[in-house]
């Protein structure tokens, strides 16, 4: 794994609709900045910056790499854009952990953001080609079928992703950046909602957010001056696959299996549900959090939604899933997997707040894109590994 | 009231009206397109300047203060269908416009954009709004020399066109013109001995060249499906099914319309049979197969699909 890495500093701008009073170079910045302060630092301090977003057609930016380099301080330094779809935010954080850990540099400064008020992500998902030989129903109609399968395979009952949606939004209501809050959340609420693609009601998706996280990551002779205590990168792992192929299991995709088993390696862990202490896993459909507790290893197959039934992935359960609300809460889409990933990194650092899952000490943080075929995990820990 | 009047009263060449040192700086500047406003003995800019200052009755001092132009909104009222005599043709508000640096607002259009006759006014239009005047090129000395004023500068609009000559390469060319055909066909992977349809030319899971064509059926079997109650441009009407389909002698799903059955009835396992257009409708699309319909077959049991999913 190389030298040791460590978040310094975490910085998120609120998560909304819209944010019309900035551009978005101002968007970046601001979170870029909280991050800056969270370090004790400042932009001269910074070696290099590696930033990520969703696929060019969804803002229509192309090499926001070159266009945003002076924005984000990074005049004369090391600049690259990490590029894998949903997963992107935590790809990011994984490229600016390697340039640590391999020891090239001592601090650097990883941002990802989506202005989807400025696009249409469904509209860039649909576009045709005229050779297509699928249909293309958007990222809702493209989960729906997979999730149908899920609860056939499973036998779990109909009312598990109202639990989820329910359970993440009361979360959120904790979390001052969370972009959905909805006071008396109910199961009712959820159930009372349209179907959208059914088996996906309304409530049990993901909003369109605007939105901007970003991370300051340091060796460990950089992280012995920051102000703020550390959390520590105990294992990064990134996987691919392609989305059709002959024998491909679309409910829980190899490359999810693989890329947990790797990092769970990396980080001697055996048994992540006793392990670990929180988890923020990539939940843009509620049923994603059963099916992804079974493809992380939290428990066998089939068993996904008792643990949630249970309420193990509870603030106040054994197992806490998206204390910050996740996805369902706020999706600024290249963002959403770094918002993973720099809330594991804020529970183990004891700074996230009121939706502080007490003690935790070691965090996972996952973020999956495409037809669920990248997967980006890290774990963090408040010990050094 | 009539739509033309029978008696007009119109004082020839029109009254006119002497404005006074107070007024006719205003002008003057206005005409210069600048905006000034004066300042009373209490310290307050009024604009449009005054003689006098109006809550006390005292004379006004004669410091001038550049005020403006940029402005923001503090009240205003919609006409959705402007008279003749209206300053626009085009639905637009009539706001007081407090200018930057001013104690007082003035009144003026406000000029929302494009809109049809009638329009609601538009909802980014409140109290608080930004505004800058629109200046007139020719200007005389009044306060039509302001056209009218517009919101500031928000957002801009980034069009994007982009032009491809796309190839659909060998594998797919043959599938396409075999579809054209009315046939289905798929190739065989040497190595895992799966039919991929439609085919690509190599096995994404061994990573091999494929060449091997089979024709597979134009039946199948819904492997699962969603119901989608948002509109797609190649299904307008909701709500409809898109189901992974299984062709028989396939062993890759395809994403495609199920019709000819109610939503709520479509089921895993059901067995389906493409509904094609008519033959003289084809072309080298998948388009040519309008949907999957059900067939009168018993569903498949979920054990022997499962690895499909």
């Amino acid at each position: 794994m190389g030298n040791p890495c460590a978040v310094i500093g975490v910085g998120q701008t609120a998560y909304k609709t819209k944010r019309l009073d900035v551009s978005m170079a101002g968007l970046l910045r601001e979170a870029a900045q909280r991050a800056l302060e969270d370090a004790g630092l400042d932009w001269a301090d910074i070696d290099a910056v590696v930033i990520g977003k969703a696929p060019d057609l969804f803002e229509g930016m192309m090499m926001p790499e070159a266009y945003l380099a002076d924005a984000l301080g990074a005049r004369g330094k090391p600049m690259m854009r990490v590029h894998t779809a949903g997963s992107v935010g935590g790809s990011t954080a994984i490229v600016a952990a390697g340039l640590i850990q391999s020891g090239v540099h001592d601090r650097v400064l990883t941002v990802a953001w989506e202005k989807q008020s400025e696009s249409n992500a469904t509209w860039a998902l649909t576009v045709d080609s005229p050779h297509s030989t699928s249909l293309v129903v958007g990222a809702g109609g493209y989960f729906a079928p997979h999730i149908r399968a899920y609860m056939r395979r499973s036998g779990a009952p109909d009312h598990i992703g109202t639990l989820v949606a329910v359970k993440d939004r009361q979360n959120a209501l904790k979390n001052p950046y969370a972009h959905l809050k909805i006071p008396g959340i109910s199961r009712e609420m959820v159930e009372s909602t349209p179907m959208l693609w059914e088996p996906i009601r309304y409530l049990e998706t993901c909003p369109s957010s605007d939105g901007a996280c970003a991370m300051v990551l340091a060796s460990e002779s950089a992280a012995r001056s920051a102000p703020n205590p550390p959390a520590w990168v105990q294992g990064t792992s990134m996987r691919s696959e392609p989305i059709f192929f002959a024998g491909r299991d679309n409910v829980l995709p190899q490359g999810g299996r693989d890329a947990a088993a790797d990092v769970y390696r990396q980080a001697g862990i055996t048994d992540p549900r006793r392990e670990l202490d929180c988890a923020e896993v990539y939940v843009p459909f509620s049923w994603y959090e059963p099916m992804w507790l079974e493809n992380l290893g939290f428990c066998g197959e089939g068993e996904g939604w008792k643990l949630t039934e249970a309420g193990a992935t509870a603030l106040d359960g054994d197992i806490p899933w998206n204390p910050s609300g996740g996805v369902l809460s706020s999706n600024p889409i290249g963002a959403s997997g770094m918002i993973r990933f720099a809330e594991a990194a804020l529970q183990v650092r004891g700074m996230a707040g009121e939706h502080q899952v007490d003690g935790a000490r070691r965090a996972l943080g996952h973020a999956y894109g495409g037809g669920a075929q990248f997967f980006a995990l890290w774990i963090v820990g408040s010990d050094k590994p | 009231m009539p739509s033309s009047p029978n008696h007009v009263l119109e004082f020839p060449g029109g009254y006119t009206r002497s404005v006074g040192p107070v007024i006719g700086r205003f002008l003057s500047e206005l005409r210069d397109g600048r905006l000034v406003g004066v300042r009373t003995a209490g310290g307050r800019v009024l604009v449009p300047p005054t003689e006098y200052d109006p809550d006390t009755g005292a004379a006004v001092t004669d410091e001038w203060v550049e005020v403006g132009p940029a402005g923001t909104v503090q009240s205003w009222s919609w006409v959705p269908n402007p008279r003749p005599d209206h300053p626009l043709d085009r639905p637009f508000a009539w706001a007081l416009i407090k200018p930057d640096g001013a104690d007082t607002a003035l009144l003026h259009a406000l000029d929302m954009g494009e809109f049809e006759a009638g329009a609601e006014p538009p909802r980014f239009l409140k109290t608080g709004l930004r505004v800058r005047p629109k200046w007139r090129a020719e200007r005389g000395g009044g306060i039509g020399d302001i056209e009218c004023f517009r919101p500031e500068v928000t957002m801009i609009n980034a069009p994007t066109r982009l032009e491809y000559t796309l190839d659909p390469g060998r594998a797919l060319s043959r599938f396409l013109e075999s579809i054209s055909q009315g046939r289905i066909l798929g190739h065989r992977c040497p190595v895992c001995d799966s039919v991929i349809v439609p085919m690509k030319g190599m096995c994404s899971r061994d990573g091999v060249p494929t060449t091997e064509e089979v024709e597979v059926a134009d039946t199948g079997t819904v492997t699962t499906f969603a119901v989608n109650n948002i509109p797609d441009p190649r299904a307008p009407e909701v709500p409809f099914v898109s189901a992974y389909i299984l062709l028989d002698g396939a062993d890759l799903t395809m994403l495609a319309l199920v019709a000819g059955i109610p939503a709520d009835q479509v089921r895993i396992g059901m067995r389906v049979k493409a509904a094609w257009r008519p033959r003289e409708e084809w072309g080298p699309t998948m388009n040519n197969i309008r949907w999957f319909e059900p067939l009168d077959e018993p569903d498949v049991p979920f054990e022997r699909i499962k690895d499909y999913v």
